[in-house]
């Protein structure tokens, strides 16, 4: 088991190592950095001098590795907006992004679990075809749109929830959901197929026609194998959900880091955006090993299997 | 399905045999799209889309580029100021909405179609070398795709996207090249599955060369996961283009409409105009349904082992 996760620790090192390899060759190398970064107007003469500044007139081998060093110790250069180092800025952001991807995996789960066990152990009933709509919809919905139409009818419309900000208790609400929904989908979905899947296997069989009451049989044979892959998806979808909050932080001006990385696009902050992909993809390895080890506990066949 | 099979099908090779020529499995692709009406829905709403993408200057007289700001910001025709000359109403700058969302159809489903095949491609390739050859190459190319898989996808394609610039072509590339991984997985996963299989192995010791092996054996049963696949994908690049022109990073709004900078646009009159982002939204929102409704048809028709299980 040790090997196992140290292999994973392994791999997932050497993706992050990838990971700054791309950040820097798509800055370096796709064009002159200086004016990807520079406003379109500057001057050759402000170029020249910002090149100086960042070092952008250094060989590419000594840039790449001031770039990993400095990445090592968390160092990603000074935002172009702001004037100040970038990582803690980003990280300064981190814990309104992780209450926000909190509530919808809770949201998801509260609401996607019970239906999509219902669902599948009473297939075509009305609840069955409720969840497998909000499914159908998770998928389909643009979430910034759905987020713009929520503003619309629920913030200003009703007056229900407040359009902007985390100032107040229920302004996690109307992100969450719409951040949510596709996970919402997906859970209802899975829950359903595994539900569906376990059921018409030979143990639940065997434990019926052993005569265990069917209470027992649902809640330790059934439940306990829908926890299985329900691991590994919110594992993932968690993660999913800190990279993807771009679009529901900016509607809502979540103040979290996806509602930086669309402000910093919009600066052309590029040691900001670096800084933000970087970090969130750390974050994301990271949950990927947990959800690992999680899953590995709950089903002891993946520790044997390989 | 069990009507015109006079002996019930052992296997899933048997079951083929007896809708062998061509007639007969358009015929059997016809009844399974009768009978799974939300298959049918999908397949309609993408033809609808594609019919307003090719289609869109014989049903709209206006361009969707011209600007008329004498008559900006109308709303759609069936409210009170409206005017049927722009049924959806006009934008903050006076080009007609309804023109621009059929337009933008064009560019949705340029991107889908190209991304896919380029992915596609790119995938399979890939997938069938570490498929085919095993071992260590096998090892070292699935570590790859599944660790590329484990990024935040999202933040990627675009951070991809604004170093390289808003353009038509970059969107097309990076949706190209970012999703080939997962139709690695799949083409690996299923070549695998295919040679393990008895009727490939019978092929060999028959004596068939790999070309004949490849091509009358393994790429047929390719195409099914890789079709369904594809739909799926295409239908997320949809999605994704829409969101990197939400963000600006796409196609810039006065070289083409595009459903995300429609969104883009729209977004800043939300609360006084809806209409503006309302349609675009919509017609993403169409497009997706629809695709993911074929898809999940697609997906129950052309896997044989599912299809056997169907009732």
């Amino acid at each position: 088991m040790h090997r196992y996760f140290l292999s994973k620790l392994a791999q997932s090192l050497l993706l992050m190592f990838g990971v700054l390899f791309l950040v820097f060759m798509m800055v370096r190398v796709t064009g002159d950095p200086a004016s990807l970064m520079m406003p379109r107007e500057a001057s050759p003469e402000q170029l020249e001098e910002f090149r100086e500044k960042m070092g952008f007139n250094d060989p590419l081998m000594v840039q790449f590795g001031r770039f990993i060093s400095g990445a090592i110790k968390g160092d990603f250069g000074d935002s172009l907006h702001f004037k100040t180092p970038s990582m803690p800025m980003v990280i300064d952001r981190l814990p309104a992004t992780v209450q926000l991807a909190t509530a919808a995996l809770l949201m998801s789960m509260i609401l996607g679990i019970p239906i999509g066990l219902i669902g599948g152990f009473t297939p075509g009933s009305v609840v069955d075809n409720i969840g497998r709509f909000i499914a159908l919809m998770g998928q389909s919905v643009p979430n910034f749109w759905l987020g713009l139409m929520m503003i619309l009818y629920f913030g200003v419309e009703l007056g229900w929830f407040p359009t902007f900000g985390r100032d107040q208790w229920n302004s996690v609400v109307m992100p969450a959901f719409v951040l949510g929904l596709p996970v919402l989908g997906q859970i209802v979905r899975l829950t359903r197929s595994a539900v569906l899947e376990i059921r018409g296997e030979d143990f639940i069989r065997t434990a019926h026609s052993k005569g265990l009451e069917p209470k027992t049989i649902y809640t330790k044979h059934v439940l306990r194998n829908v926890a299985i892959p329900l691991v590994s998806v919110i594992g993932v979808q968690f993660g999913y959900m800190l990279g993807g909050s771009i679009y529901i932080e900016a509607i809502f001006s979540w103040p979290g880091m996806g509602g930086l990385l669309e402000q910093s696009i919009g600066w052309r902050d590029f040691p900001l955006i670096q800084a933000i992909a970087v970090f969130t993809s750390v974050i994301v390895l990271a949950l990927n090993i947990v959800t690992d080890m999680a899953y590995s506990i709950i089903d002891p066949r993946i520790r044997y299997g390989r | 399905m069990a009507d015109n099979i006079t002996t019930p099908p052992k296997t899933v090779d048997s079951l083929l045999d007896t809708e062998k020529t061509f007639k007969d499995r358009i015929a059997y692709f016809g009844r399974f799209l009768w009978r799974d009406r939300s298959g049918v829905i999908g397949l309609v709403v993408f033809l609808i889309v594609v019919f307003a993408a090719v289609f869109a200057p014989v049903l709209t007289d206006q361009s969707p580029l011209d600007q008329d700001l004498r008559s900006s910001k109308m709303p759609p025709a069936w409210e009170e100021e409206g005017d049927w000359a722009h049924p959806f109403g006009t934008d903050s700058l006076g080009k007609d909405i309804f023109s621009r969302v059929l337009y933008g159809a064009r560019v949705s489903l340029l991107v889908g179609l190209l991304g896919v095949l380029i992915a596609g491609t790119l995938g399979m390739i890939i997938g069938a070398i570490a498929g085919y050859a095993g071992g260590r190459l096998d090892a070292a190319i699935m570590g790859g795709v599944n660790l590329i898989l484990s990024l935040p996808y999202l933040l990627f394609v675009v951070f991809i996207a604004a170093v390289l610039g808003r353009s038509l072509l970059n969107v097309i590339l990076i949706f190209g090249i970012t999703d080939a991984p997962i139709f690695a997985r799949v083409t690996r996963g299923e070549v695998l599955r295919i040679r393990e299989s008895g009727y490939v192995e019978s092929a060999v010791s028959a004596g068939a060369r790999w070309p004949r092996i490849l091509f009358s054996h393994i790429l047929p049963n390719l195409l099914g996961p890789l079709i369904t696949l594809a739909t799926f994908e295409m239908s997320r690049m949809i999605f994704y283009e829409a969101g990197l022109g939400f963000l600006g990073l796409s196609v810039p709004p006065n070289e083409y409409p595009t459903w995300g900078n429609m969104l883009a646009a729209g977004r800043k009159y939300m609360t006084s105009y809806p209409w503006m982002a309302s349609f675009p939204g919509l017609a993403i929102m169409f497009t997706s349904l629809g695709m993911n409704l074929l898809g999940d048809w697609l997906r129950d028709v052309l896997d044989p082992r599912l299809r056997r299980s169907r009732k």
